[in-house]
C-alpha cells in the first residue's frame, strides 16, 4: 500500500490539446480518492497515467516516494479495473484471477490459496471452471475485482466500473465496493460521471472540468462550499439553482422578490454588481409546512409539480436577464446537460399540497444562499477552511 | 423457429454431395483395382477384385515407385510444414504490428501484399528458376519454402491483421497492469485470442504449399525435394499409352487423407468464436 501523490501533471497529445492541465492531487495511504466530472473531463487520461497506460507529458507522479513517470504499467504494482472488465475470454474465472499471479511466477499452492480466498470474498467460488462468456454483468465485474485484489497492489484504479450494469446491480455493487476497500484499507482512485458514486463513495472527491482540477474537498464540503459555479452545479441532484440577483446592504433582489442575507455573506458579495445567486433545491419549502421558521417567503406560480411521496419538485419558470443568461448557458453545456428555459426547482416538503398552475407561498432559507460572480464563476461567498482545495483560488487570491 | 426440412431440401443436399463426392469415390474405387483391370477398358465403379497391391507398392520403400512416392511425400511435409510454421510467425507479427501500430507505409505494405498476393505464380518460374540456380537454391527445400511463404504471407497477414483489430485493446492493457510485458501479453492473451484466425491462416498456407504444382515441378529436378504433386506427373509406368491410373489414383488418396485429417481436427477451431464475452455484452 502506498500514497500516490500527482504534482503539476500535464496530457497533451500531439495535436497540443492538453487533455489534463497542471492537476495536483495528494492521495494518502488507504485513501478513497475519486475522479469525477463531465465527459472529456480528462479523469480517465488521468487515471490512465497513474496507471501507466498514458505517457506523462510534464510533472511528476509518484507511488509511495518512488517517481514513477518512466515506469511501465507492470512495473508500478497498480490493480485496475476496467470499464468494460477486460476478462480474458480463453481462461476460465480461476485462471482469470490467477493471472497477475502466474506472471509473477507464484507457486501454484500459493496461486491457489489466494485465488480461492478472492473467490470467497467476492462470492464466485461456484463460477471458478466458467469461462467470462457464460457469466452476467454483475459476476463479470466481481471477476475483475477478484483480479485486482488477488495481488498485493499498491492500490486499486477504478475506470467507471459500474456504468455497464443496471441501476439496481449498480447500487448492490457501489456498496460491495467501498466494504471492500473499507475492509482492505487500500489507497483507491475512482473515476467516475456519477455524482452519486461519487459523494457516496469517496473519502475525498476532485471534481474536474477540461482537464483543470476545479475543487478537492470531502463530498459534505463540496457540497456545502462549491468553489465555483462549475462545482455548484455539478454536485447535487437536482442540481443547484442559479438566480439572478443583485445585493444592497443586506438585501438581495432575486427575481421573485428580495430576501434578507446573513450579514457576513452580504459584505462579501459588496460592490459586484449583478451576482448569480446559487440556491439547492432543498433550501425552499413550502411555506405553510414551514410556520414561524425564520427565513424570507415570496409569492411564485409553479408551473409543474412531481410529487415523489418524501419530497416534491416544484418547478417555477423566470426570465433571466441577458447578462446572465449566456453565462448559465454555457454551464449547462460544461455539464453535458441541453440548454433550457430557466427555471427554478425547489423541494419542498412531501406532505405539501401545492398543485401545478398554484400561486404559491415559497419559503427560503437564506443563511445558506452562495453568490458567484457571472463573470469567473468564483463563489464569493466560499468559506475556504471547509472547502478543501480550490486550486483557481489559490492562484487569483 | 425451426422449420422441417422439405423434400426440395433434401434433393437439392443429395445433388451436391453427389457432385462433391463421387469424383472422390471414383478415385478411391480405382485405387483398389488391379493394373490388369484398369487397362482392360471395361469400366465398371466398383473394382471386381479389390486389391491392396497398389498401397503396398506405393508405401514400400525397397519399390522404386514406392521408394520416389516416399520421399516426395517426405518432402511434400517437410515443404509444407516449415513454410506454413514459418509463413504464421511472420505473419502474425506483422498483422500484430500493423493492427496495433501506427507507422508509415503502413498502407504500402498492406497494398504490396494485396499485389504479390494477386500476382500470377507462372510468370515467376522463369524468373525464379534463373536466380535459384545461381544461388544453388535450385532443387533444394528453402528453394520451395521461400516463394510459398511469399504467396501465403499477405493472405495470411490480411486474415490476421482483421482477427487481431477485433480484439479490444484493453485485453492487452489489462495484461500489461496485470504485470505482463509487452511480449507477454501479446504472447498469453493475444496470440490465444487470435487463435481461429491463426489456424485459418495456417490451413490455408498449408494447403497451397501442400497443393501447389507449377513451382514444385520446375524449381526441382530430382526426388532429392520433389513434392507429391509434381512427382505425380511421373509416374508414366513403362507403356507410355498406358499410364498406371491405379497407382496414380492411390497416391491421390493418400495425399488427400493429410488434408481431410487437418480440415477435421481444426474446423472447431476455426469456427469458435473466442472473443464472446471478452468485454461487456
Amino acid at each position: 500500500m502506498a500514497s500516490i501523490t500527482m504534482k503539476n501533471i500535464v496530457k497533451q497529445y500531439g495535436d497540443g490539446f492538453p487533455a489534463v492541465n497542471d492537476v495536483s492531487i495528494d492521495i494518502a495511504d488507504g485513501e478513497f480518492m475519486i475522479l469525477v466530472g463531465p465527459s472529456g473531463c480528462g479523469k480517465s487520461t488521468l487515471l490512465r497515467m497513474i496507471v501507466g497506460l498514458e505517457d506523462i507529458s510534464s510533472g511528476d507522479m509518484l507511488i509511495g516516494d518512488q517517481r514513477v513517470n518512466d515506469l511501465a504499467p507492470r512495473d508500478r504494482n497498480l490493480a485496475m479495473v476496467f470499464q468494460n472488465y477486460a476478462l480474458y475470454p480463453h481462461l476460465t474465472v480461476y485462471e482469470n484471477i490467477a493471472f497477475p499471479l502466474r506472471l509473477a511466477g507464484a507457486p501454484d499452492s500459493e496461486i491457489d490459496q489466494k485465488v480461492r480466498a478472492a473467490s470467497a470474498t467476492l462470492e464466485l467460488d461456484e463460477h471458478l471452471d466458467r469461462k467470462p462468456g457464460n457469466l452476467s454483468g454483475g459476476q463479470r465485474q466481481r471477476v475483475a475485482m477478484g483480479r485486482a485484489i488477488v495481488r498485493d497492489a499498491d492500490a486499486f484504479l477504478f475506470d467507471e466500473p459500474l456504468s455497464n450494469l443496471d441501476a439496481k446491480l449498480r447500487g448492490q455493487m457501489r456498496t460491495e465496493i467501498s466494504r471492500l476497500q473499507k475492509r482492505l484499507g487500500i489507497t483507491t482512485v475512482y473515476v467516475t460521471h456519477d455524482q452519486t458514486e461519487a459523494m457516496t463513495l469517496g473519502d475525498r472527491v476532485a471534481v474536474l472540468k477540461r482537464g483543470l482540477l476545479q475543487q478537492l474537498a470531502t463530498p459534505r464540503e463540496l457540497y456545502e462550499n462549491p468553489g465555483n459555479l462549475f462545482v455548484a452545479g455539478f454536485i447535487g441532484s437536482p442540481p443547484m439553482n442559479f438566480l439572478p440577483a443583485t445585493v444592497e446592504g443586506t438585501t438581495a433582489k432575486l427575481p421573485f422578490g428580495n430576501v434578507e442575507l446573513p450579514p457576513d455573506r452580504a459584505e462579501r458579495a459588496a460592490g459586484h454588481g449583478l451576482l448569480l445567486a446559487g440556491i439547492r433545491p432543498e433550501y425552499f419549502d413550502d411555506a405553510s409546512t414551514r410556520e414561524g421558521a425564520g427565513g424570507s417567503t415570496f409569492h411564485a406560480t409553479v408551473e409543474v409539480v412531481e410529487w415523489l411521496g418524501h419530497e416534491t419538485y416544484a418547478y417555477i419558470p423566470y426570465d433571466a436577464p441577458p447578462e446572465v443568461a449566456e453565462q448559465l448557458r454555457q454551464l449547462e453545456r460544461d455539464l453535458d446537460g441541453e440548454a433550457m428555459h430557466t427555471q427554478l426547482v425547489a423541494a419542498l416538503s412531501g406532505n405539501s399540497r401545492i398543485k401545478a398552475g398554484d400561486q404559491a407561498e415559497i419559503w427560503v432559507d437564506a443563511s445558506k444562499i452562495h453568490l458567484f460572480d457571472p463573470e469567473t464563476g468564483r463563489n464569493l461567498t466560499v468559506d475556504a477552511e471547509h472547502a478543501g482545495t480550490i486550486p483557481d483560488l489559490a492562484t487569483t487570491a | 423457429m425451426r422449420q422441417k426440412m422439405g423434400v426440395g431440401h433434401w434433393i437439392g443436399f443429395v445433388v451436391i454431395l453427389v457432385w462433391c463426392l463421387l469424383p472422390v469415390a471414383w478415385i478411391v474405387s480405382l485405387s483398389f483395382k488391379s493394373l490388369d483391370e484398369t487397362t482392360v477398358g471395361s469400366p465398371q465403379f466398383l473394382p471386381k477384385d479389390p486389391t491392396w497391391d497398389n498401397y503396398q507398392v506405393l508405401l514400400n520403400w525397397n519399390d522404386p515407385a514406392g521408394h520416389d512416392f516416399m520421399r516426395a511425400l517426405i518432402n511434400s511435409f517437410g515443404i509444407a510444414l516449415i513454410a506454413t510454421f514459418l509463413s504464421v510467425v511472420f505473419a502474425t507479427l506483422a498483422a500484430y504490428a500493423i493492427a496495433r501500430l501506427e507507422f508509415r507505409g503502413k498502407r504500402l505494405v498492406l497494398s504490396m501484399a494485396l499485389a504479390i498476393a494477386m500476382f500470377p505464380v507462372v510468370s515467376l518460374v522463369g524468373p525464379l528458376f534463373d536466380m535459384w540456380r545461381t544461388f544453388h537454391l535450385f532443387n533444394t527445400w528453402p528453394g520451395l519454402i521461400i516463394p510459398y511463404m511469399t504467396f501465403t504471407l499477405p493472405l495470411a497477414i490480411w486474415t490476421l491483421s482483421a482477427f487481431f483489430r477485433e480484439i479490444p485493446w484493453e485485453m492487452e492493457q489489462a495484461a500489461q497492469v496485470d504485470g505482463a510485458t509487452s511480449w507477454q501479453a501479446f504472447r498469453k492473451v493475444i496470440v490465444p485470442l487470435a487463435a481461429p484466425g491463426v489456424f485459418t491462416a495456417a490451413i490455408l498456407t498449408f494447403f497451397f504449399a501442400w497443393n501447389e504444382f507449377v513451382l514444385a515441378i520446375s524449381l526441382t529436378s530430382t526426388t532429392g525435394s520433389r513434392t507429391v504433386p509434381a512427382q505425380m506427373s511421373f509416374f508414366v509406368g513403362p507403356d507410355p499409352f498406358n499410364p498406371p491410373y491405379a497407382q496414380l489414383a492411390t497416391a491421390s488418396v493418400i495425399v488427400t487423407i493429410p488434408v481431410i485429417i487437418i480440415v477435421l481436427l481444426f474446423q472447431r477451431r476455426i469456427v469458435a468464436g473466442l472473443t464472446s464475452g471478452a468485454v461487456k455484452g
